[in-house]
This record gives structure tokens, C-alpha cells and sequence, in this order.
């Protein structure tokens, strides 16, 4: 199929398409309100509301930045093979 | 009135003002008299001023001004404005990147450009400026509130038609120099902005919690008052958790918001800007810095609700002004100078933006609208000057809408821009991965979404105790979803987002009639882009300058 589409097009078949990307959909847990919607336990005098949404800052930070590291490697890798029109 | 604070705040201002009106010679085109560059600073924007500029559009009075005053209203449900931000990245992060992509190859400025190249059809490319254009109209009226409250906290408060002065005087200096500047001007001033801005909240999410006694008594007060019932309704006004009501609205709010807020002209404008895919990567990895500040700021309702601050009465409406409370809190805690300080902050942050979505607005009126229906033969000269008239014209928009729709919390100003603008969703956004949806279902979808979605809004009491007047809020029980009178959960209490009904509701519209158009033989126009152009790097970037219609050749 790769193949194919270097033949038909002349470059090396470029895509946005990666298993990385379904880190994207972890930080959407934060939308499931019965995860965190507890006083107790309580951190720096802060409920769990409060202190797991804030939680969620480093983790979405986390699952961007490793699909983003992977799109920057694949993108590399295309240009060297001569992906550059 | 407050004369320390005020002079702070205006020798702050006027530096800003002497900064925009400098911008045009930053990193100086040729000419100004070109819509790319007074509209998109020559799409050359790096990683950091990209991070600036996009930073300074997400978070602005909305952040300062409205969240912590919901959080004051209502409690744990303002904290939405957090799970917003967080899972707006991971959301977007994709379609923006195709978005960026497919603009630089065909020279594309605004949401609408693409809509017509993907499309084909001018009528759903014009449906989609429009919608632009009035949905950051609420927006813009945002941030004006953000600015007047710390104004009136200052002593600036007068009574009748004198109460309003203020207000129009900065619009008068913000609007001269983004005339001048063109977007420039704030990504220039987004710098000083955002230094103000970090100075301000890491003194006050760290210094005033010791002060009140640290967060755990903050909050146990705040649980306190909140519970206190309301002698008009007899019910709390909140709570410090989300009751069995209020999640589905959360939830809601908080993923309707991140849908919305690329969609917004203004914020895509700062994504076309950048100079590259890995830009914008990088940008998306960044960007959540501010979330976190933005999670602090909210926590500083409850801070203000502890110490027991009063909100401001509005000399020109007579009624409290919520959006007054973290002023207030800062007034009371801070020294003058530092009060002072954090007003400029919070005043500068309500300009930039509004500097930027007025320029975006602009861009959409003249590229979509003037050149598209008005003058197709305009010069790049003529349309430069239409943006900057245009852009003129919005922020007069805005004034007004802030006199028209007065919701109980200002950040309904920004749902309800947001329910507006989710409505071109479909065409959009959906259109960058598939042309599947027919170009008529999606007019069709909109059409329904948009009537459905503004009617529901207008439905919703100002005064919830009377159940006077439209426009109060962003948000619905299910009871009272209906179609044609038929009303399919009467009993459910269980609140919801009006964008996210309105969304889905134009979502099934297109679907269903796409299959019928096709049997039908409706045309369905001709696609000016080709699936490379989606994932194009912009290899070439900055030597080769797509200018704008150069795509029909291409395409023909």
C-alpha cells in the first residue's frame, strides 16, 4: 500500500495518522464529573475537586507532548526521504 | 477615588498606548497596505510570539474578571472554566495543525476562506463570516466589562450616560492604534501583558491565601456562605462541589467552550500567524502553562467570598456588578501601588484580546463579505483599509452589545458567543477530515442549529426569581427541551449547555439530509483542495509568499 502511493505520487506518502494520537483522548477523562466531585480527601486544604482538576494540567500536558514528540520524528523522517517537494 | 491606583494604572496604559502606536515599525514589511500583513503580521510569527498571541487571546478578562466571579455566584461549577482549557489542547491539536496546513497552501486568512475553497459554495462561506463576526461581538463585550469593573472599582463610577465615559475613552485609544498597527499592536503589547499578568496572580495565589488563613479555612468559609439560602428563592446560591443537577452542565460547558474557542476567528488568527506545523506543536504543549493560572485565579472567588467582599454597585445600572470582586479583593489586600499594578494588568488584558478578535472579525468582513459580494476587484490597498474601518465598526459592536445583553454573569456573554459559533463547527472543522456532509445540509444544519440554539438563549429569564426578561444564562434544564411542543424529558432537572444541544441538533440535520441531496443530484460543488495539502510542512516556509487568490489558478 506504501508502495503503491510512493509509485503513484513520486514522494514518500505523508499522513497525520499515528497510534500515538489516541493518548490525545486520556485528558478527556476530566470531562467524567463522578471521578473527582469529592471533598475527601483534601491535599494543602484543598478538596479532591479542586486539586485532581489541577492534576489533569501536568497529565494533558504529558499525552500532548508525547504525540506531538512522535508527529516531530515522523515529520523529520519524511523530509530526509526526500518528502520536500 | 483612588488616585494611587489610578496613576499606576494610567502611566501603565499610556505605555502600552506608546507601544502599539510603535508596533507598525516592528519587524516592517514593505507595506502595510496588505490584508496578510496588517491582518496576519506577514505569517511569520515564531514559536515564542505565537505563544504570546495565542496565550494572550485565551486568557484574558474572561480568565481575570468572569471565571472568579462565577466562582463567587455559584461556586464549583465556575471551576468548568479549568477542565476547559485542559482538554481544549488535546482536542484541537490535530485540525489545527491540518487547519494551518491547508491555509498556508492556498493562501487562505480566515475560516470562511477555506469553507468556500473546500466547498465550493459561497452562500455557506458567507453563513460561516457572519457567524464569526457576531459571535465575538458577546466576546469583545467581555472583556469591556472586565475593564469597566476595575474602572469603577478605581472611583470611576458615575451615574447615567457620564458612568459609561470611561469605558469609550480606552476603546477610543485601543481603537486608533490597532487601526494603525494591525495585529502588531497586540502581539507587541501581549509581552508587557503577560509579564503584569504573572507578577499579579503568583502574588496573589501565594500571598493572599496566607493571609486569609490558608486554603482549607478559605474554602470551609466560602462552603459557608454559599449554602447560605437565598432570601428571594430560599435555595443556596452554590456549593463547593457539583450537585446531581449541575454535572451534565459542567461537563458540557467545559467541552462546548473547547470546540468553540478555535472556531472563534480571533484565535484561529493567531494560529495562522505562526510559521510552521512544529510551531504550533510546540505551542499546544505550552500553552496549558496558563491553564494553571487560570485554576489559581478561579480559587481567589472563594477568597473574596471568605473575607466577605461586597460587590461594587454599578453607578450606571444600579444593580451589583459580581465582575467587581477580585478588584475589590485586591484593593482590600494589596498596597495601593501593587493595586494599581494588578488593575493595568487585568485592563491591558481585557485590550489585547479585544484588539486581536476585532481585527479577526475585520478580516472575515472584508475578505468574505466586501470582496466577495461588495467589490470582488478591490486592491490590496482598498481591502487593507476596509479591515481597518471594519475593525472600527466591531469594536463599536461590542459597546453596544454590552448594553444589550446584560446576563447575571459576564461569562455568559462568552457562552453565548459560544453557542453562536458552534454552529459552523460542521463546516469547518468536520470539513477538515471529511467532505462526506453535502454543502446544502450543512446550510440546512446551521440554519436549524443557529434558530434552535438563539431562541433557547432568548427563552432563558434574566431574573431567575421572576422569570423577567431573555438573554440570563447559557445553560437549560432538559424538562424543557422541545421539539414542536413535544417535549421528550419532562422530568429531568439535569441542566445542560445550550451550545451542546444546538450543536447536535445541527449535526443530525446534516447527516440526515446528505444522503437525500446526493439521491437528489444536488450538486455538491467542486473541492479546491487535495488531501496533501492538509499535511503539507510549509517546507519552503517564508521564501515562497502564497498570495491571496492565487488558489483559482491553481485549482483551475
Amino acid at each position: 500500500m506504501v508502495d503503491q502511493e510512493r509509485a503513484a505520487t513520486g514522494r514518500t506518502p505523508n499522513h497525520d495518522r499515528s497510534p500515538w494520537n489516541l493518548l490525545l483522548l486520556v485528558p478527556l477523562l476530566m470531562l467524567v464529573t463522578p471521578l473527582w466531585n469529592h471533598d475527601e480527601p483534601r491535599v494543602l486544604g484543598l478538596p479532591m475537586f479542586y486539586w485532581a482538576q489541577f492534576l489533569f494540567v501536568p497529565l494533558g500536558v504529558v499525552c500532548v507532548g508525547l504525540v506531538v514528540r512522535a508527529a516531530n520524528r515522523r515529520e523529520r523522517g519524511t523530509e530526509r526521504d526526500g518528502g520536500e517537494r | 477615588m483612588q488616585w494611587t491606583e489610578f496613576g499606576v494604572f494610567t502611566a501603565l496604559f499610556l505605555l502600552v498606548s506608546v507601544m502599539g502606536f510603535a508596533a507598525s515599525r516592528w519587524r516592517r514589511a514593505a507595506s502595510m497596505e496588505h490584508l496578510d500583513e496588517w491582518g496576519l503580521g506577514g505569517r511569520r510569527f515564531g514559536s515564542w510570539i505565537t505563544w504570546f498571541l495565542v496565550g494572550g487571546d485565551l486568557y484574558t478578562a474572561y480568565t481575570f474578571v468572569a471565571v472568579p466571579a462565577l466562582v463567587f455566584g455559584a461556586g464549583a461549577m465556575g471551576f468548568f472554566a479549568l477542565p476547559y482549557t485542559v482538554v481544549l489542547y488535546p482536542l484541537v491539536l490535530l485540525p489545527l495543525l491540518r487547519m494551518w496546513s491547508v491555509s498556508k497552501a492556498h493562501g487562505y486568512v480566515t475560516p470562511a476562506d477555506y469553507v468556500r475553497g473546500r466547498y465550493d459554495s459561497s452562500l455557506l462561506a458567507t453563513l460561516v463570516a457572519v457567524t464569526g463576526i457576531v459571535a465575538t461581538m458577546p466576546y469583545i463585550a467581555l472583556q469591556l466589562a472586565g475593564l469597566e469593573a476595575v474602572l469603577r472599582t478605581m472611583g470611576l463610577n458615575g451615574s447615567g450616560l457620564a458612568g459609561h465615559a470611561p469605558l469609550f475613552l480606552a476603546f477610543v485609544v485601543l481603537a486608533l492604534y490597532t487601526y494603525h498597527s494591525g495585529l502588531r499592536a497586540p502581539a507587541l503589547i501581549a509581552f508587557v501583558k503577560d509579564l503584569l499578568i504573572y507578577v499579579v496572580i503568583l502574588v496573589a495565589v501565594f500571598y493572599l491565601p496566607t493571609q486569609i488563613g490558608g486554603w482549607g479555612s478559605i474554602i470551609d468559609d466560602s462552603a459557608a456562605v454559599l449554602s447560605r439560602p437565598d432570601p428571594d428563592t430560599g435555595q443556596a446560591s452554590g456549593s463547593i462541589l457539583l450537585g446531581e443537577h449541575n454535572q451534565l452542565q459542567y461537563a458540557t460547558l467545559a467541552l462546548g467552550s473547547a470546540l468553540s474557542l478555535f472556531l472563534y476567528p480571533h484565535s484561529l488568527t493567531g494560529i495562522l500567524a505562526s510559521s510552521g506545523r512544529r510551531v504550533i506543536r510546540r505551542n499546544m504543549v505550552a500553552l496549558p502553562a496558563y491553564s494553571f493560572l487560570l485554576g489559581m485565579l478561579a480559587l481567589l472567588g472563594y477568597a473574596a467570598l471568605a473575607i466577605g467582599v461586597e460587590p461594587i454597585v454599578n453607578g450606571a445600572t444600579g444593580e451589583p456588578d459580581s465582575n467587581t470582586i477580585v478588584p475589590v479583593l485586591f484593593d482590600r489586600m494589596f498596597a495601593d501601588w501593587f493595586a494599581g499594578l494588578a488593575y493595568a494588568a487585568i485592563g491591558i488584558g481585557a485590550l489585547v484580546p479585544a484588539a486581536i478578535m476585532s481585527i479577526a472579525a475585520a478580516n472575515l468582513w472584508t475578505r468574505n463579505i466586501y470582496k466577495e459580494h461588495l467589490r470582488p476587484g478591490a486592491t490590496p490597498a482598498q481591502e487593507a483599509k476596509q479591515a481597518k474601518l471594519a475593525s472600527l465598526v466591531v469594536k463599536f459592536g461590542a459597546v453596544l452589545s454590552i448594553v444589550l445583553i446584560d446576563p447575571q454573569f459576564s461569562i455568559d456573554m462568552q457562552l453565548i458567543g459560544g453557542v453562536i459559533v458552534l454552529q459552523t463547527l460542521p463546516a469547518v472543522a468536520v470539513a477538515l477530515y471529511t467532505r462526506w456532509l453535502h454543502r446544502w445540509a450543512l446550510v440546512a444544519g446551521w440554519g436549524v442549529g443557529m434558530s434552535w440554539g438563539l431562541w433557547q438563549l432568548y427563552l432563558i429569564p434574566k431574573d431567575p426569581v421572576t422569570g423577567q426578561g431573555h438573554f440570563g444564562g447559557s445553560a437549560m434544564p432538559l424538562s424543557d427541551f422541545s421539539l414542536f411542543g413535544w417535549q421528550p424529558l419532562p422530568d429531568v432537572r439535569t441542566q445542560i449547555y445550550v451550545g451542546a444541544v444546538a450543536l447536535l441538533l445541527n449535526l443530525l440535520v446534516a447527516v440526515v439530509l446528505t444522503p437525500v441531496l446526493r439521491r437528489s443530484g444536488a450538486s455538491r460543488g467542486t473541492d479546491h483542495t487535495s488531501p496533501d495539502d492538509y499535511l503539507a510542512t510549509g517546507a519552503g516556509e517564508g521564501r515562497e509568499r502564497v498570495e491571496p487568490g492565487t488558489d483559482e489558478v491553481r485549482a483551475g
